[in-house]
């Protein structure tokens, strides 16, 4: 930015000259004021800027929100869910029950694991009357057709169930094989009991069971709720124990859930492992939304079409500009300006359109982006990259459409821009 | 009026057989080479009828155009010797251009079209509102130096042209027809305007074809067909 006499040819007779500066921060001043003289024309030129950088930011912005976005199977709930599956006949048609009568304590004292017990539909040994469920003991002989799930204390602390009246049977009742069982409020409903307060019984084989709870809801193995449930020690003594289909459900803390999946087979059954298989919850990777990538690129095509578009403007609208301020050149170049400083100014002013543009674009791209991630109720994503490139980018526009516009004013004769 | 400059008084201009010819074809002698030493303190007219020269007599002292021969010192500064922009840096500290038409910005006011004069000098930023002020001051026009030149009539724009011009403390006012955008009025104050600053001894070239203007000048230098001929203007003003 500063000009000095160059080879000394000779410097004894002539004195300094000095310098010609033009400081970046009058650079600057000067651009924006030349921007700002012509407010209406510079919004309508920064548009195709402000197009072609917004349809870049939404477009990555989209990509990346709607490539991030899991699927609705995949919360919380079932990130913490993890079942045991008994498939020891499968292995070995004389293994019996994979899972042992402790599971429910081999399991709790894994890292990570909230609740863990052990479940499964009771088969009758004989014949269907021994599991009829009833009201009453004598009447119905056919009784309502619902199955029975036999179902440790800890199980049903880990399908988060809601009551709506009484209480969830616990250890002590397992312990004492207690003839207990809670059930869900519409096979209350069916089985005509409406309060607790009675203490009512069903039947179940003729055999009575206290209805010591009415469970509203449950957030895990909703299957359950069709079933009466009873205490597993006291399935065990009733009706035996279940040859297969048992199988355990674990709640696990956020992020323990494969880490549980993958010890509990072994914490169960150290001797034979393979007679249980673990299912962990899906791997949200898996579960990703995929953009198609032709899509994508077809938007940033456009992108760069709004982009060129924008670059045409500018070098258009900064060329007008600077047939228009001829005289201004001259008097610049009068006052000491060298060419470098025109070119320099032009430059800026056409660099500060693009900047803008880009800025102002980026934000629109955003927003964009915000309100289809707020519309399709995503989690918006942006790239700080993308967030960070884009102004650059409509600057780098403004800057390279500027060239051509700036290189006319330079080669302005100040003595011709000055006459009349 | 000052008494003429004392002959001791170190030239600003010094023309040594300085032509300037547009190489054609057909070559075109727009200056036909002539001597010419302006001294320290002076206030000369150049006169002429349009196209006899003049402008390419601005355009070389202003150091706007190259002579083709001779040489041109400015200061003492031999300028054939210059590159491009060292002679655009000596154009913008030695010389203030006061033109016919103003040429200020339209969209800045009185105080930053002075301003912009000591933009390209290296004048340090907050020195330059005050030093824009004392200069609009110096023309008269210290209660306008926020006005908008498109607000004010042509004499205050050519003062706040003038204020530009004197702002960079140049050795030189060149003056390229300074009244001929502007009523009798205003023509007559600024000359005076230009008269008061000749006194306070800055030297003063005014280029005009208007014979009254030029009989201002304490020397009128006139220009036909490109030839300089001097005739002494006594008792002027």
């Amino acid at each position: 930015m500063l000009s000095r006499i160059g080879e000394p040819r000779d410097a004894s007779s002539q004195p300094d000259i000095g310098r010609s500066l033009f400081a970046p921060r009058d650079l600057l001043a000067e651009a924006l004021a030349g921007m700002l003289q012509r407010p209406a024309r510079s919004a309508l030129t920064m548009l195709g800027t402000v197009l072609g950088v917004g349809a870049f930011v939404a477009v990555l912005g989209l990509t990346a929100t709607a490539s991030s976005q899991i699927d609705d199977r995949f919360n919380v709930l079932s990130a913490t869910e993890v079942t045991v599956e008994d498939i020891a006949h499968e292995q070995d048609k004389f293994a019996g029950a994979a899972f042992p009568d402790d599971a429910t304590d081999r399991v709790e004292r894994l890292n990570g694991v909230r609740h863990a017990g052990v479940l499964w539909m009771v088969k009758p040994r004989r014949s269907a009357a021994e599991l009829a469920v009833t009201a009453a003991p004598v009447g119905h002989t056919g009784g309502e057709a619902l199955s029975v799930v036999a179902a440790a204390p800890a199980t049903l602390r880990a399908a988060e169930p809601r009551l709506s009246q009484g209480r969830l049977y616990d250890d002590f009742h397992a312990d004492a094989r207690q003839r207990v069982t809670v059930i869900s409020s519409g096979i209350a409903a069916r089985l005509g009991i409406t309060t607790l307060e009675t203490k009512p019984a069903i039947f179940i084989g003729g055999q009575p069971f206290t209805v010591i709870g009415i469970v509203e809801d449950v957030q895990r193995q909703p299957d359950v709720l069709l079933s009466v449930l009873v205490p597993q020690t006291t399935a065990v003594e009733m009706w035996g124990r279940p040859t297969e289909g048992g199988r355990m459900l674990i709640a696990t803390d956020l992020g323990a859930a494969r880490q549980v999946a993958g010890e509990a087979p072994t914490a169960l059954r150290p001797d034979h492992p393979e007679y249980l298989k673990a299912v962990p919850p899906p791997d949200p990777k898996s579960l990703r939304t995929s953009v198609t990538s032709d899509l994508e690129q077809l938007f940033l095509l456009l992108a760069g079409v709004c982009l060129v578009i924008g670059a045409v403007g500018i070098a258009n609208t900064t060329l007008v500009a600077v047939l228009e301020r001829t005289g201004e050149i001259g008097l610049r170049r009068a006052l000491g300006a060298q060419r470098r400083h025109v070119t320099a100014q032009f430059l800026a002013e056409s660099g500060t359109l693009g900047a803008f543009g880009g800025l102002l674009g980026t934000a629109i791209g955003t927003l964009a982006v915000l309100v289809v991630a707020l519309i399709r109720d995503w989690t918006p994503v942006m790239h700080p990259v993308t967030l960070a490139t884009a102004p650059f980018i409509g600057l780098a526009t403004g800057v390279v459409a500027g060239i051509y516009p700036a290189r006319r004013a330079s080669s302005v004769q100040p003595a011709e821009a000055l006459r009349g | 009026m000052t008494a003429s400059p004392a002959p001791s008084e170190p030239p600003v201009i010094e023309f040594r057989q300085v032509g300037l010819t547009y190489p054609g074809p057909p070559p075109v002698e727009a200056f036909r080479p002539g001597d010419l030493v302006v001294r320290k303190g002076e206030f000369i007219t150049v006169v002429g009828p349009s196209g006899s020269g003049k402008s390419t007599f601005l355009n070389i002292a202003g150091l706007l155009d190259t002579p083709t021969r001779g040489s041109f010192l400015l200061d003492g500064i031999d300028t054939g010797r210059l590159k491009d922009t060292e002679r655009t840096t000596l154009r913008g500290r030695r010389i203030g251009f006061v033109f016919q038409a103003f040429h200020l910005l339209p969209h800045r006011s009185a105080r930053e079209n002075v301003e912009l004069a000591m933009v390209y000098g290296g004048v340090p930023r907050r020195e330059r509102p005050q030093r824009a002020s004392e200069a609009l001051a110096r023309v008269g026009l210290g209660h306008r130096t926020d006005a908008l030149p498109t607000r004010m009539s042509g004499g205050e724009r050519q003062r706040v042209a003038i204020a530009r011009a004197l702002v960079a403390r140049p050795s030189l006012l060149l003056c390229d027809e300074p009244t001929g955008n502007l009523d009798s009025g205003n023509a007559e104050a600024v000359l005076q305007l230009l008269e008061t600053l000749n006194a306070e001894g800055i030297t003063v070239v005014l280029i005009t074809h208007d014979l009254a203007v030029a009989a201002r000048g304490r020397r009128t230098i006139t220009i036909r067909d490109g030839t300089l001929s001097e005739s002494e203007q006594v008792g002027a003003c």
